[in-house]
């Protein structure tokens, strides 16, 4: 359990994420508007978006079938009958004055998900609902000195509201939660995750309590657009109420906003000024009746999700779970992981896939969609490794050159001349070379100096310019030396 | 030849149809009646030209041989439904200056059948009301006058313009819509034919909205034939309305036809309510009779929920519409009185573009929706509203249609209920229930009362019959032989 410490003692944190997340699908929830990112300002804005007198929303049965192939991926129950509510309040951005959403009948009820944490363990978090609801426009304050713009291109495009339990305990978990959740609307298909361009967005219910008691009073931090932040505002949240609760104040219930420049949380609205939103039923739309056999066959054209993923690949390639975690996380990198590894060890490949590749492509600054060596370039170095044409220690050389250009391993070994010395003539003779040209080191070996041998690998290593097989340099010097 | 304004719209069909009149004549003929009928004030905006370009298509289609169902056929169109190029105001203030870009899908269709159209009928403010007193475009009157006096009347609301133009021969027919009574009251006051469908029936789609689950449009005749006819062309399954019912429209003039004998129709006593003229009473008795003697069987029925009718609507209505007028922010289109900031500028625009008794509803209807008063107000409503539409289900178990009044009384004096309105929206208590329901109901002309004026029947059906009401409302006009003219005619004599 992860407590934060106080002047008067422990205190636990409790959080609970609302997530919404924009669906993957070619028109708006109510309208055939596009909902392409970065269109000029109002080029996507249909009669209905713009709430012209007597249009009608009607629904796009893609958002339907990825909401209910989320619901289905976050383990949750699907409603059957759902029910869109009108949630009132006046913006110029919402140009109906309300915004269609689901307040009593949701289309998903409750699931979980299970969320890997940095140790290795894994913590299961409880989801509320999921509901649909469509998004607003953005109101644009900068333009102008007197007036406000305001651009309806995201008006009508569908959300996902993806409300959790209270059951994350600090801000690990809630990165953690976010990152996994993520990571399943990804392999799904139904959301692309994109925090930049807003497509997932979280506010988070922050409360505080001594362990064990009862909950404490949660304040609301609004649109927190990055887990870097979402995780700041967490802390500074925390350390605020701490602070209040320990100088005998009392937590106000309220809604904040984090400031990423100042890295502080501060006031938008209080209870007082909470809205009255006065959801009741579109009469403009009929309950939303889902076919049960609907339902199934979504559920069975699921993909393969992280967690049996990462169990299978834990399973049947021996790879630790942690390299499992690492190599799920996103379905490409899952991808490539299984197409290096099909047929090889799979322990090596994780490996390589892990520290290696990674490792460079992070330092490069390129995701694994971008890789310079693709899935079976990299199986064709594991090969040459298996097969001791190369030394674990010169492929990685090797792959040094095929991340550069692009080359094959096969090719850079032949044009460098790499391959490993597996004749047992030329290696004796550097070996005789060496004992000869150093009688003391031998003389320490035999007298019980056994870790001599190995600056005698290393020298022959190096005569050899690293392309002498070491476990054969290994086994003749012991031959020579024990002789 | 008579006066084309006085023919009936099946009539001028024939007419066109067999080259006795040309769709160009027939549609002067009733923009002179238009201009002539302008001191009812029955049209916020006139289209003559337009009307013209669209006759002048008609017989060119028809010298071709490719005429259409109601090519040349001129008709007003209630000022609720959006029309392309042709400013739509729903008789507020607050759409000042909205021309829309789309045509709504029932005048779309009306349109494709070579409908002319001679311009856009006052209306009450969103519709809200039922004396067009309402109109930030002014008052209609109500041709019709009393023996006893010649004050002016209203002609009922909210569609009184598309009844007063019809009665007054300034249309051949016209298009209403109808949400608790709209249609069927101002017709019944201006003795014309009105015909709410089941809802679902004739899509929403470019109607602006009052109260999403309850509007409907329909057909405003001076005929049954002809509110079949003009209903058959506004209907059918709309995929932009969601609550539109998948189902063509049939052709309702065929369906119609036939003898009610045999058929059962039910008395509901439950609205003997207090305070019906005596005259209505006695209408209804004699409707009764005249069903009766046509072949059917008058049955004594049972809507016990009756009562509450009127309060659930009253709730349900405007909880709808405060949502639904909520677009109307002076942020996007038509009217913006700017303020100081963006609280003051939605105060300025709502708080000059809403009449009083739009406010009044939108009022109401946040009332019944807010925190804590939801359960006790908006949800109640709701469950009054399916035991009504059970009441029905039941009743339609052993009838086949229902015979009741269309409204309380005759039509009344300007300002005699303007500045009181529970007595305004007891004029909606006997067509309300259906409408809660969303069932078809029609009002009938079924003769005078002694002071002069019309008194309207109305018949309620099963969903989706309409062809019943349609059969039984021929009945009834046929032993009524409503033939008396209100005072004021803007037809004829040129």
């Amino acid at each position: 359990m992860s407590l934060i410490a106080g002047e008067t003692g422990d205190w636990e944190v409790v959080l609970g994420l609302e997530v919404h997340a924009q669906i993957v699908s070619a028109s708006k929830l109510f309208s055939g508007a596009s909902t392409a990112f970065g269109a000029d300002p109002n080029s996507q804005v249909s009669l209905v978006d713009a709430a012209m007198p007597g249009m009608l929303p009607v629904i796009n049965a893609v958002c339907i079938e990825q909401a209910v192939r989320t619901g289905l991926g976050l383990n949750a129950e699907i409603n059957l009958v759902s029910v869109f509510d009108r949630k009132n309040y006046f913006y110029p951005d919402l140009p109906q004055g309300y915004q269609i959403s689901q307040f009593g009948q949701p289309i998903v009820g409750a699931g979980a998900i299970d969320i890997d944490l940095a140790d290795g363990a894994t913590r299961r978090v409880g989801i509320t609902r999921l509901h649909l609801e469509q998004d607003a426009g953005k109101s644009l304050h900068d333009q102008h000195p007197d007036y406000t713009f305001v651009d309806l291109n995201r008006a009508g495009v569908a959300l996902m509201e993806i409300v959790s339990e209270p059951d994350m305990r600090s801000a690990e978990e809630a990165g953690a939660y976010v990152r996994k959740l993520r990571s399943i609307l990804r392999y799904l298909g139904s959301c692309d995750g994109n925090m930049e361009e807003g497509s997932l967005r979280c506010d988070v219910n922050v409360s505080v309590r001594r362990p064990g008691a009862a909950l404490g009073t949660r304040c609301e931090i609004k649109n927190v657009n990055s887990i870097r932040f979402l995780q700041q505002a967490i802390a500074y949240e925390a350390r605020r109420q701490i602070e209040i609760l320990e100088g005998g104040g009392e937590i106000a219930q309220e809604t904040r906003l984090f400031d990423p420049r100042s890295g502080e949380t501060r006031t938008m609205r209080g209870k007082e000024e909470a809205h009255d939103y006065r959801y009741f039923p579109d009469p403009d739309l009929l309950p939303l009746e889902l076919d049960p056999a609907w339902v199934e066959e979504i559920r069975a054209a699921l993909p393969e999700l992280p967690d049996a993923k990462k169990a299978r690949f834990v399973d049947a390639y021996g790879i630790t779970p942690y390299d499992g975690s690492v190599l799920v996380a996103e379905r490409a990198t899952a991808d490539f992981y299984e197409a290096v590894a099909a047929g090889r060890d799979g322990k090596l490949a994780a490996n390589w896939v892990v520290s290696e590749l990674f490792g460079r492509l992070n330092k490069a600054g390129k995701s694994v969609t971008e890789s310079p060596v693709s899935a079976a370039a990299l199986g064709g170095l594991l090969d040459l490794i298996a097969d001791g044409t190369i030394s674990g220690r010169i492929a990685k050389d090797v792959f040094d050159e095929m991340f550069e250009t692009g080359a094959g391993a096969a090719e850079i070994v032949e044009a460098k001349g790499l391959r490993q010395i597996s004749d047992t003539g030329a290696i004796e003779a550097e070996i005789d070379k060496i004992v000869a040209a150093n009688p003391d080191q031998a003389a320490q070996y035999r007298e019980g100096g056994e870790k001599v041998i190995g600056w005698f690998v290393g020298q022959v290593m190096k005569a050899t310019r690293g392309k002498a097989n070491p476990k054969l340099v290994n086994e003749l010097l012991r031959k020579k030396l024990d002789g | 030849m008579s006066d084309p304004t006085d023919l009936t719209l099946a009539e001028a069909r024939d007419s066109l149809a067999a080259g006795a009149l040309s769709a160009a004549e027939l549609t002067e003929a009733h923009i002179r009646a238009v201009e002539r009928a302008r001191p009812l004030n029955a049209f916020i905006t006139e289209t003559p030209d337009l009307a013209l370009d669209q006759a002048r298509a008609a017989d060119a289609r028809r010298a071709k041989g490719d005429g259409r169902a109601l090519d040349g056929l001129p008709i007003a169109i209630k000022d609720l439904f959006c029309t392309e190029g042709v400013a739509t105001t729903a008789a507020s203030h607050i759409l000042n200056g909205f021309v829309p870009p789309y045509e709504s899908t029932v005048t779309a269709n009306l349109l494709g059948a070579g409908a002319v159209t001679l311009g856009k009928a006052n209306l009450d403010e969103f519709a809200m009301g039922s004396s067009n007193e309402t109109s930030y475009y002014g008052p209609v009157e109500n041709p019709w006058r009393r023996k006893s006096d010649n004050r002016a009347l209203v002609p009922g609301g909210s569609s009184g313009g598309s009844a007063a133009a019809v009665a007054a021969r300034a249309a051949l027919a016209a298009i209403g819509t109808d949400t608790g009574g709209s249609i069927r009251q101002p017709a019944a006051f201006c003795g014309i034919v009105g015909l709410k469908p089941t809802y679902g029936r004739c899509s929403r789609w470019g109607i602006v909205a009052f109260a999403s689950s309850l509007d409907q449009a329909g057909p405003m005749t001076r005929t049954v034939r002809d509110a079949a006819l003009l209903l058959t062309h506004m209907a059918g399954h709309d995929p932009k309305d969601s609550t539109s019912a998948p189902m063509a429209a049939p052709d309702f003039e065929a369906e119609m036809a036939g003898s009610v004998r045999g058929l059962r129709i039910g008395i509901p006593k439950e609205y003997r309510v207090d305070g019906m003229d005596g005259e209505i009473s006695a209408l209804w008795e004699k409707g009764a009779a005249w069903l009766r003697a046509a072949g059917a069987e008058i049955v004594e029925i049972k809507l016990p929920h009756t009562d509450y009718a009127l309060p659930a609507y009253y709730i349900i209505a405007p909880a709808e519409a405060s949502a639904n007028l909520a677009r109307y922010d002076g942020v996007r289109y038509a009217l913006r009185e700017q303020g100081e900031d963006l609280a003051a500028m939605y105060a300025n625009t709502r708080g000059s573009g809403f009449g009083a008794e739009v406010r009044r509803r939108i009022l109401i209807g946040t009332y019944v929706l807010s925190a804590g008063y939801y359960d006790a107000y908006y949800l109640k409503a709701q469950r009054v509203r399916s035991l009504i539409a059970r009441d029905f289900e039941t009743a339609f178990e052993t009838v086949d249609a229902i015979l009741t009044p269309t409204a309380p009384s005759a039509a009344f004096a300007a300002g005699e209920k303007s500045d009181d309105p529970i007595a305004m929206y007891l004029n909606d208590v006997l067509t309300v229930p259906a409408s809660l329901a969303g069932l078809p109901g029609i009002s009938v002309p079924g003769g005078l009362s002694a002071d002069g004026l019309p008194l309207g029947l109305q018949v309620l059906g099963k969903p989706f019959d309409e062809a019943t009401v349609l059969r039984v409302a021929g009945a009834l006009e046929e032993a009524a032989g409503f033939d008396a003219r209100p005072a004021f005619v803007a037809g004829g004599g040129a």
